[in-house]
């Protein structure tokens, strides 16, 4: 991956003026995107997230700020030219937005049409997308004889036709089951690695973000509250809202409530201590809790595990209670520390899961 | 032929009359039906790309073809024949007779025609629409190749609707000597108490509208894919 900056969004701001009410979608948002990257956009619906990224390419003209692709600045652009930069960001949909009147085929060819190719050669583009995305048996049919995951392979075909170097995804997983969403990431990080494609996913699924991107932005009203790379987000994030994502991400949240119900009947002592600890990348290779056993005679049964691979790095975390005599606990926590092991004490009653 | 003799004894002594009158209804329709369609779809188009969030969004456009529709629309038609006619006579040099009947049947009909094509434009799913422009399609390409052609089904019931509701408006387009089976049914089988005549005229008149209304359906059916 390059650090070569092909969207860069500044000071944007996008406000809205309906019925003598003001509604300010997008407050004050830089972002920028380097080449090859997938970039995952995470909030709530009504975070602003889609109005950002349809400043990308001006499908929303933004109040204030300056939209730069590919050295380009948009916002500047006269609409022939705007027209010419749009057919290098595709774009796909959470409703897919297909053609219903035209055949499979039909619906690859539009961008092409008008253009500089000539008959047989859109024929031949139009016959290698629906071969990239798998779909070539479906040519002659209608949108409205394909699945949901069919008709977006369809979409995600229409918005390569003309090569963009920027796909952009608008929720576009959120209206599929899990399997199928899994195997449209999927082609989203093949069409990534094989033909240098950047993404801008947009989401409220973090584990659509998990999955395959590279960095990741948190929106929330109409801010990014933070943002960074998969892993760092993952292993440390600072805002509630991400660490809320991230736990509904990696079923944690399940398993505390789970926990914490069953608390009652673990009845914890002085001399016991119920923590989540999270490490990340070699450290989980490492035997920790048989350390904690041997140096400071700390028991650690462990009520949850789970390790998420992420871009590579194991990411993984445990929820265990450890026994032993007060001291010994703190020099076995200052241990993991040592260790890059981060700990969270965690309450034994309820009081954190809201 | 001993049935028609029967049943519509002055009918069948009137043969040229009627084919006559067929000829010109069908006239006055088919003529009407080109010029009001594509003053009708031009404008219906108009309404849809100027409206509020259009793809070429401009206020002032849209309120003029908007006030404009409606105002031809709230003229009883009967009116209209009489209050155009200074209009009538310039455009075509008289203000009596079949081609002259064309004027305020088109004056008459394209608003209507505006409006089916605003509804059936209105249809078009404006995520479609966002997706053309995501691709780089200006607002000509967007017209017709997602507007019209995804809006095909919807356009071609409202045409229906429209011719129909036109074959109706000749009928009266006798007042102004306009002739056509309308004509025939008032002033001759009406005032001289033949009412053969005007049930076959009627009848002719039915049958029109029951053929225009089935090709219709078929063709609608034809480009529908949404099912």
């Amino acid at each position: 991956m390059t650090n070569e900056a092909i969207i860069q969004l500044k000071d944007i701001d996008v406000t809205f003026h309906t019925k003598g009410q003001t509604v300010n979608a997008v407050k004050n948002v830089s972002l920028t995107v380097n080449r090859g990257d997938i970039y995952g956009v995470v909030g709530y619906s009504g975070a602003g997230k889609s109005t950002l990224v349809r400043v990308i390419n001006r499908l929303q003209r933004p109040t204030a700020g300056t939209v730069s692709v590919n050295g380009q600045a948009i916002l500047n652009l006269r609409p022939k030219e705007l027209r010419a930069a749009r057919t290098k960001i595709g774009m796909i949909f959470q409703h897919f937005n297909l053609m219903a009147s035209r055949t499979i085929a039909d619906n690859v060819d539009y961008p092409l049409k008008g253009g500089s190719l000539s008959r047989a050669e859109r024929k031949e583009k139009v016959d290698h997308l629906l071969d990239l995305v798998g779909l070539t048996d479906k040519a002659t049919d209608y949108p409205a004889q394909l699945s949901g995951g069919q008709k977006q392979r369809v979409a995600i075909a229409r918005a390569l036709a003309n090569d963009p170097e920027i796909l952009i995804s608008d929720e576009a997983t959120s209206a599929l089951d899990p399997k199928t969403t899994s195997s449209i990431l999927e082609l989203l990080k093949r069409l990534n690695q094989e033909l240098g494609l950047t993404v801008v996913l947009i989401t409220h699924e973090m584990e659509a973000v998990k999955e395959i991107c590279n960095k990741v932005a948190v929106m929330d009203e109409g801010a990014i509250i933070e943002r960074g790379s998969l892993v760092d987000i993952f292993s440390q994030p600072k805002e509630p809202l991400t660490r809320d994502f991230i736990n509904t991400a990696t079923q944690i949240d399940q398993a505390l409530v789970k926990i914490y119900k069953q608390a009652d009947k673990l009845d914890l002592g002085d001399t016991q201590q119920l923590v989540q600890l999270q490490y990340v990348g070699d450290q989980t290779d490492s035997p920790l809790i048989t350390e904690l056993y041997k140096r400071y005679g700390v028991v650690s049964s462990i009520l949850y595990g789970n390790v998420e691979i992420l871009q590579d790095t194991p990411l993984g975390n445990l929820i265990v209670v450890m026994s032993g005599e007060p001291d010994k606990l703190a020099a076995a926590w200052d241990y993991c520390q040592e260790q890059g092991v981060r700990i969270t004490h965690l309450k034994s009653t309820n009081s954190e899961v809201a | 032929m001993n049935f028609f003799a029967k049943y519509f004894p002055n009918a069948v002594t009137m043969k040229s009359d009627f084919i006559q009158a067929t000829g010109e209804t069908l006239y006055m329709t088919l003529f009407t039906a080109i010029v009001a369609g594509i003053l009708g779809m031009a404008i219906g188009i108009g309404l849809i790309v100027t409206q509020p969030g259009g793809i070429l969004e401009n206020r002032a456009v849209y309120n003029i073809l908007d006030k404009l529709v409606n105002l031809c629309r709230s003229i009883p038609f009967v009116i209209l024949l009489a209050v155009i006619a200074p209009l009538t006579r310039l455009v075509v040099g008289t203000a009596i007779g079949t081609t002259a009947a064309i004027v305020p049947l088109v004056i008459g009909s394209a608003p209507f025609y505006a409006r089916q094509i605003q509804n059936a434009l209105a249809e078009v799913d404006h995520g479609v629409i966002e997706a053309a422009e995501s691709v780089g399609s200006g607002p000509i390409a967007i017209i017709f190749r997602v507007y019209l052609k995804e809006g095909l089904a919807d356009i071609i019931r409202s045409s229906v609707l429209t011719l129909i509701s036109l074959i109706d408006l000749t009928a009266m387009a006798g007042a102004i000597g306009g002739g056509g089976l309308g004509n025939l049914a008032i002033n001759v089988g009406y005032s001289r108490f033949e009412s053969d005549v005007t049930i076959l005229a009627m009848l002719i008149i039915l049958v029109i509208v029951f053929a225009i209304q089935l090709i219709g359906d078929l063709l609608a059916r034809r480009v529908d894919h949404t099912a």
